[in-house]
């Protein structure tokens, strides 16, 4: 289901939506960590800049009457040993640190980030020679590389910090490539091509803003340790010495010397070394956290399990959907009792704002043996109504009201126990995705021959004849050779054959089967669809099928649910529904079928869109898209009425409907 | 490889003798690392594209039909064969004549959701094409954008918000507005309705429709849907593990098709009327050739449909068929004669042309 849908004609405003893409630097405001840390990086710069002009007092000044005196009025951080005040010290020591810091970034994110992508976007032999030579880098133990520029460049910082960029920017080049080559292949990179933008013009437009996020993380952490680094390397003095003026690195090793007379010293300094490192730190997740949301270009940000607080408003919707409950249930076809009796059924799924019902009050039945479709396009609720079914409801949702009766038994009771214990022994499930239910890394055999044993007492060695009789059973060629095969190994009808067997392993009495074929080229489609009838009539069960798909519709099923928006707008035997539909939707959304359609003309589409759940309008869901809409149909909630035997409709118009035709 | 070429039709009946596209024993190969043997995925397909027409290229998966798509775009390399447009042979045409040639070919895909990036707005993304392509004439690239957004049924403001904003249908028809936006004179639609719902692959269906009755742009269709095809295109060419099986006209392919392949795939194709579908269903074989999945690369020689076609005999296994002109179209298939003949052994599968369903419109409200 798509989150977000708005009508073609008329582009309205989604709500309040999560930042919106392309402004990550707003979010920032609401992250005070991430803010506190920038703001303290940012004074820092603006100190190192400033020099001695800020400080309060000259770091070269000694006072040999005032030496390691502790934090005072005068000395806010105290003196060391020669009566400097440390406050100013640290002040404009944080100038060949944050130089240095700066020369190493610039030389790890210009290499890394421009040999990544080239790497990454040209691919080939390119793509292996950078990929080497970072290698080749990574290999070079950074320490001795660092003395050796230092022997070559004595007491020369900015050497030793861009040799330091130098070193580590293969693991940003690994990076880089990594997010390139993925980004590379998106389709609209293929677009951008063919829209003819140069290859430049790509990695500018498409692929650098995508990098930001992944590259401002590793500049955050590689910040953090080319402080460390530049620290150490002057605080060893083999970078930065005491006679070029305060650094951080030197006011560490001196406040080392003397931290048996005077541990305080160490405090400032190392205090100082600390903070900013973790500020960076914080600084860089932050902008992460930011970045990640927007890359993904979603406005769905996770949601918290509903709390009991929000219940009410449910409950007041399901209380308005009882009323269009109570008549809606369908009439009972026969006197047996239906093997599934769907009533009322609502559900809701969390949203930012609140629960946001998809589907409300829908009601069928379903007969021993009777094959039974939900059609309607996406959005519509169908497959949620399905997997409810099962007790499968995916991303939190859950039923607010209504039962589901199998076989005399509610299903839809909260814990799921009920549910739980009938999920595959009684109830099958197929899937669109035939692949999805099948593990990559087991046999096929041994997989069914699990299932099998889940549902019945049998040895190993039964339930593995068991899994052939059910492999011979979906009337695979060769049940030995796929047992002995990997799900990779199969081809797509091969895999739904699989995932059916699998379904029938337990021996259910209905199956559910959600777009079983969509996935599938025709020609297969129609093999499964004719496997599907005949494993019908050979064990009699029950099928609730949903599709798309009315062709899929006639050759299986003998009635239909149609659903829009989350109800039920008709329900009918299929012939019915196509000979004489008694719904404005399920009568446009046949003549948009261009099996049905004149050729010549224009294709009989149906304007607008499928409105979300948060926008359903008042009474008829259809109204704004129908031809035959008059005020009556947005008054009030529109009941399901029975306009023949067998033949429901959610319409207030069935008649001008019926004069039409 | 045979590689005849397909009759040059000419919807619009200009005189122009050159067809817009025209490929010659098109073949394309995936290599595969040094260990697996290279995949050939189009083998000596010809084909032509005329000015204002619309040929659909039908197959199923692995059929070939989206590399035959990549080929004529530059996406993918050919092999062997010769791709021309306009007279003028790209196949194998530099990164600065391909980046020329974007202004006269351009892709709409089937992935409506991929097809936009997602964090820029749709103006930044439409505005692409003009920045490679300057028409002075065009006025200001916002003004083309609005127009161009226009002609696809959104209002300009459109410009200004971010994919994320629209639905499936929407974004289809921006990427259509993308297209458009520098007048090319070929469109490959590579499935670009196979995402969407059928209400809205309908008001795609006919936009599309309208861009060329107004335009005179051509399209190469790339689908798996015969019945959609009866909607937009002038010819078909069906394709199956990278050969033609059949070429013609679409009332032609659509409603007698004469290959078992095409007729196979036009009969497993459910129809939404029951008691009709009940009519198709008997007719079509009880068991199919399970396993032997359109996917698979097909035997190295004989007929590529040869294991799954019910009138398979000895030759077919052995020869490949080459392609034929028979009336009006063009045919791959050694036992047309024989199966053409009423008092051949029919084939199940096989259907009259009465069955064939007929396009009872409906009309709508």
């Amino acid at each position: 289901m798509t989150a977000i849908i708005t009508s073609p004609e008329t582009v309205q405003e989604t709500g309040p939506a999560a930042p919106a893409p392309g402004r990550p630097w707003r979010g920032l405001l609401r992250q005070p960590l991430g803010l506190l840390s920038a703001g303290y990086l940012l004074l820092l710069v603006v100190v190192a800049a400033a020099g001695t002009l800020l400080t309060p007092r000259d770091p070269e000044a000694d006072d040999l009457a005032h030496t390691l005196s502790g934090p005072s009025g005068a000395h806010w951080l105290g003196t060391d040993r020669l009566g400097r005040d440390v406050f100013s010290r640290l002040m404009v020591g944080s100038r060949p640190t944050l130089l240095g810091v700066a020369e190493a970034v610039l030389v790890f994110v210009v290499l890394g980030v421009a040999l990544g992508m080239v790497a990454g976007f040209a691919g080939g032999r390119t793509d292996r020679l950078i990929a080497r030579l970072g290698d080749l880098v990574l290999a070079v133990p950074g320490i001795i590389a660092l003395l050796m520029v230092l022997a070559v460049f004595p007491d020369n910082n900015a050497a030793a910090m861009i040799a330091f960029g130098l070193i580590s920017s293969p693991s940003l080049l690994r990076v880089v490539r990594a997010v390139t080559m993925a980004v590379r292949n998106e389709l609209y990179v293929k677009a951008a091509r063919l829209s003819g933008l140069s290859t430049p013009a790509i990695l500018r437009r498409h692929i650098l803003p995508r990098l930001a996020g992944p590259v401002i993380v590793q500049v955050s952490l590689f910040a953090a340790s080319a402080v460390l680094a530049e620290t150490a390397l002057s605080f060893l003095g083999l970078a930065t010495p005491e006679t070029q003026g305060p650094s951080w690195g030197n006011m560490v090793g001196e406040a080392a010397s003397v931290i048996s007379v005077d541990p305080w010293l160490l405090v400032p300094t190392g205090g100082m070394l600390v903070v900013t490192v973790l500020a960076l730190g914080l600084l860089g997740d932050t902008v992460h956290d930011l970045t990640v949301g927007r890359a993904r270009g979603s406005a769905v940000r996770p949601v918290r399990r509903p709390r009991p607080a929000v219940r009410t408003a449910v409950a007041v919707a399901a209380a308005d959907v009882a009323a269009a409950v109570a008549d809606g249930a369908p009439t009972e076809q026969g006197a047996a009792a239906p093997l599934l009796s769907v009533r009322g059924l609502t559900i809701a799924f969390p949203s930012p704002e609140g629960e946001v019902t998809v589907v409300r009050g829908v009601g069928f039945d379903v007969a021993r043996g009777e094959c039974v479709g939900i059609v309607g396009e996406s959005g519509c609720g169908k497959t949620v109504t399905a997997r409810s079914l099962v007790g499968l409801l995916p991303g939190g949702g859950r039923v607010v009201a209504g039962s589901v009766a199998f076989d005399g038994r509610d299903l839809a009771d909260p814990a799921g126990r009920e549910v739980a214990r009938l999920r595959g022994s009684r109830i099958g499930l197929i899937s669109q995705e035939p692949m999805s239910g099948l593990d990559p890394s087991f046999r096929v055999g041994s997989q069914l021959a699990e299932v099998v044993r889940r549902h019945h007492r049998l040895t190993r060695r039964q339930s593995r004849a068991r899994a052939l009789e059910l492999l011979a059973l979906v009337e695979l060629p060769d049940p030995a050779s796929v047992a002995r095969s990997h799900p990779h190994e199969l081809s797509g009808g091969m895999a739904q054959r699989v995932s059916i067997a699998l379904a029938l392993a337990g021996e259910p009495d209905l199956l559910i089967a959600d777009e079983p074929t969509t996935a599938l080229d025709v020609t297969v489609q129609a093999e499964i669809l004719n496997l599907l009838r005949s494993l019908r009539v050979r064990t009699g069960m029950a099928v609730v099928l949903v599709t798309h798909d009315w062709g899929v519709l006639a050759d299986l099923c003998e009635r239909a649910v149609v659903m829009y928006a989350g109800e039920v707008v008709e329900q009918a035997p299929v012939s019915d529904l196509y000979h004489a539909p008694r719904h404005p939707y399920t009568l446009a959304l046949l003549a948009a079928n261009p099996h049905l359609a004149a050729v010549g003309q224009e294709l009989p589409a149906i304007p607008g869109t499928v409105p979300p759940p948060s926008a359903w309008p008042a009474g008829c869901h259809f109204q704004p898209r129908c031809g035959y809409a008059t005020e009556e149909c947005g008054a009030g909630a529109i009941p399901l009425v029975t306009v023949a035997g067998g033949h429901q409709a959610r319409c207030i118009h069935v008649d001008r409907l019926e004069a039409a035709r | 490889m045979t590689g005849t070429d397909i009759d040059t039709g000419n919807a619009t009946g200009r005189a122009d003798t050159v067809p817009l596209l025209e490929t010659e024993g098109l073949t394309v190969r995936y290599h595969r690392g040094r260990r697996r043997p290279a995949l050939t995925a189009v083998h000596g397909v010809g084909l032509t594209v005329g000015r204002g027409e619309t040929v659909a290229l039908v197959g199923e998966s692995g059929s070939g039909k989206s590399s035959v798509g990549n080929a004529v775009l530059g996406l993918t390399p050919v092999d062997s064969g010769s791709i021309r447009f306009d007279g003028e042979d790209i196949t194998r045409a530099d990164p600065r004549r391909r980046r020329a040639l974007t202004a006269q070919i351009q892709a709409v895909f089937q992935d409506p959701y991929g097809s936009l990036n997602p964090v820029r707005t749709i103006g930044q993304s439409l505005v692409e094409p003009l920045l490679a392509h300057r028409r002075p004439d065009a006025g200001a690239p916002r003004d083309q954008v609005a127009a161009a957004l226009e002609r696809v049924g959104l209002p300009a403001g459109a410009a200004d918000r971010y994919p994320a904003h629209f639905s499936g249908g929407q974004r289809q028809r921006i990427a259509i507005a993308r297209a458009l936006i520098v007048r090319p004179r070929l469109i490959v639609c590579d499935e670009p309705t196979s995402a969407l719902d059928l209400s809205i692959q309908a008001q795609v269906i006919n936009l599309l429709n309208r861009v060329q009755r107004d335009l005179g742009v051509s399209y190469l269709f790339i689908t798996h849907d015969l019945a959609l095809i009866r909607h937009i295109a002038h010819r078909v060419v069906v394709l199956y593990g990278g050969h033609v099986m059949e070429a013609g006209p679409t009332e032609q392919v659509c409603d007698r098709p004469r290959h078992p392949y095409a007729q196979a795939l036009l009969a497993a194709a459910p129809v939404p009327d029951p008691e009709e579908q009940a009519v198709r269903r008997s007719g079509r074989p009880s068991r199919g050739t399970a396993g032997a999945g359109a996917g698979s690369a097909g035997p190295a020689v004989g007929c590529p449909f040869a294991p799954r076609c019910p009138y398979a005999a000895e030759p077919c296994r052995r020869i490949r068929p080459p392609l034929e002109s028979v009336d009006g179209g063009q045919l791959a298939c050694l036992r047309y004669p024989e199966i053409a003949e009423p008092s051949a052994v029919r084939g199940p599968g096989s259907r009259q042309p009465e069955e064939i369903p007929h396009a009872d419109a409906r009309p709508l409200p």
